[in-house]
């Protein structure tokens, strides 16, 4: 895939893409991933460090963005797999009505994953990786309805919040409007699983809240934040935002 | 210290200062209504109120960001009244979902709020209940069953989430007004998956909601599909999916986003037992994007609910 006819010509292809990703001999070693997202102009990447840095040292707009749509677009892949993990083995307990919402669910996050894959291009972070980052979900329960009901809503909301936080941060106008529009479907996916595991909660004041002058808004995250309530997800890989911006 | 002076010297700078003071005469009300002698001790206090009032309350925004919240405001005082008037009609709300709508109802009073407080004295101020007419000139009932009520409702919160969506890039200057508006729309989003929860409930529904909402838009599901049949009351919601002005703003069908057919570029796995048809990929590919629309189509959508009052207000001009 290039991106040299992409409509994102906002993030131009030859600039540096230094830091995506400076990923990871131990990674590779222990996960089995070859993950490079370096040009030839890039800082090799850092061995012997599990460690996957979102963002880049580089204060341009298009290295800013890039490093914002990869963390976007991390998040993603995690939704999507996590939801073809379950619509690969619904639970047993998962009444018929209800099912149709989860491939639905797994639709919308595929084309949401597929859509920022394509705007990042050869910045994907793991463009030039051998096989996708696998996700460690042994810590939720699957095999239920009410497990699988509450993971979701945990990163349904966390999606949520996680646009919340950082859109503000995005610079390019075009990809501010292209992510708002995946934004409220994550809403709409939020409110929805909390109805159903909870009947009414669909804006509940945990994550519908005042903030200041505002009222009655989405409660916000910044990508530190995420990332720390997600991280048992991305073992044995460790994400760092350090090099996202904050302001 | 000599007042004349002072303003003289603003003057030069400042052409409109008289102005100002002038069409703020509770300022000076409120001088002299203090009813105790201005002694030189409690003049620059008092002086000090007075600049405040003339110059200290306006937003500072500019036109273009006041022109979108203006028009934000004026939604979620469309929808305020709305949610507001339902709960206040005796058996219209099914019992059970009393506490849902009352939910919406008090968000919107917040975002109302919150909206306010970012427009200062540059907010257009609340034209009350009379300046809306929600049958749309007598096509729509909304107030004479839950079926009719949740219709409309629909249209409103989707027509609230598509509005702030299309008015984000303008906001982007000023980056908190841009969280703001797009943290109120997102929970606007949530209401209109709430709406079409109770509708599809309403409905009967054994299957979590049809493609563009089935026959007639009564199962919708919780996110916009395809233009949703022209939507619960297509004589007054077909807009409401559909197109803008623009080609910036394609209708709730769309799957092209950022250039790229989404249908065809994601990739959709093989499930087993599961047939993945060329209408169901259409479907979800719209469904995983909620579309912009302009503010020139979202006021004349809007226009459809102004009464007299609300006319003659200029609401929604």
């Amino acid at each position: 895939m290039t991106d040299l006819t992409s409509p994102f010509s906002q993030v131009p292809a030859g600039l540096p893409r230094r830091a995506f990703l400076r990923v990871a001999g131990a990674s590779a070693a222990t996960a089995g991933l070859v993950l490079a997202g370096c040009g030839k102009t890039d800082t090799p990447p850092v061995v012997n460090s599990n460690i996957l840095y979102l963002g880049s040292t580089s204060t341009s707009a298009a290295d800013v963005d890039a490093g914002l749509l990869n963390y976007f677009f991390l998040l993603k892949q995690l939704e999507a797999a996590f939801y073809q993990r379950v619509v690969d083995a619904l639970p047993t307990d998962l009444p018929p009505a209800e099912r149709a919402f989860f491939s639905d669910l797994r639709d919308h996050e595929l084309v949401h994953r597929e859509t920022l894959r394509y705007a990042l291009g050869n910045r994907a972070y793991d463009a030039a990786a051998a096989q996708p980052l696998p996700f460690d979900f042994s810590s939720l329960t699957l095999t239920t309805r009410a497990g699988v009901l509450a993971a979701a809503q945990q990163l349904e909301d966390l999606g949520v919040a996680a646009y919340a936080g950082a859109l503000r941060l995005v610079r390019t106008p075009d990809l501010v409007a292209l992510v708002a529009k995946m934004s409220s479907v994550e809403a709409r996916h939020a409110a929805l699983l909390r109805d159903l595991r909870t009947p009414g909660s669909f804006a509940g004041d945990d994550v519908v809240v005042n903030a200041g002058v505002l009222q009655s808004v989405s409660l916000a995250k910044t990508p530190a934040q995420v990332i720390a309530e997600a991280k048992a997800f991305f073992l044995p890989i460790v994400v760092s935002t350090d090099l996202l911006p904050t302001a | 210290m000599d007042l004349f002076k002072i303003f003289s010297e603003i003057e030069k700078i400042d052409g409109e200062v008289y102005e100002r003071f002038d069409t703020r005469r509770r300022v000076f009300k409120h001088l002299t209504g203090l009813g105790k002698t201005i002694t030189a001790a409690t003049m620059p206090a008092l002086l000090s109120t007075m600049f405040n009032k003339a110059y200290g309350q306006t937003s500072g925004l500019s036109p273009e960001i006041k022109n979108t919240l203006n028009l934000a405001l004026q939604l979620e005082y469309l929808e305020f009244h709305f949610y507001d008037t339902a709960l206040n009609t005796p058996d219209l709300i099914p019992a059970s979902d009393r506490p849902a709508v009352t939910i919406i109802r008090d968000d919107e009073l917040g975002h109302i709020n919150a909206i306010k407080g970012l427009l200062s004295t540059d907010a257009i101020p609340d034209p009350t209940r009379l300046a809306f007419d929600y049958t749309a000139g007598g096509r729509l009932a909304p107030f004479s069953s839950s079926a009719e009520f949740y219709g409309t409702a629909q249209g409103f919160v989707d027509t609230g989430m598509r509005a702030y969506k299309g008015g984000a890039t303008k906001l982007m200057p000023n980056k908190d007004i841009l969280t703001a508006a797009l943290n109120i729309h997102s929970v606007e989003a949530r209401h209109s998956a709430h709406v079409r929860l109770m509708r599809r409930v309403l409905a009967g529904s054994t299957n979590g909601g049809d493609i563009a909402g089935g026959p007639g838009n009564a199962n919708p599901k919780s996110w916009i599909s395809l233009t949703e049949r022209d939507g619960p009351r297509p004589s007054v919601t077909a807009p409401v999916y559909g197109p803008g002005n623009t080609t910036d703003f394609p209708g709730e069908d769309n799957v092209q986003q950022g250039g790229k057919n989404v249908q065809t570029t994601a990739t959709y796995p093989t499930i087993p037992g599961v047939t993945l048809t060329d209408a169901m990929k259409a479907a979800a590919a719209s469904e995983a994007f909620d579309e912009p629309l302009d503010d020139g189509t979202v006021k004349s959508i809007a226009r459809n609910f102004r009464s007299p009052l609300g006319e003659r207000l200029g609401l929604f001009a």
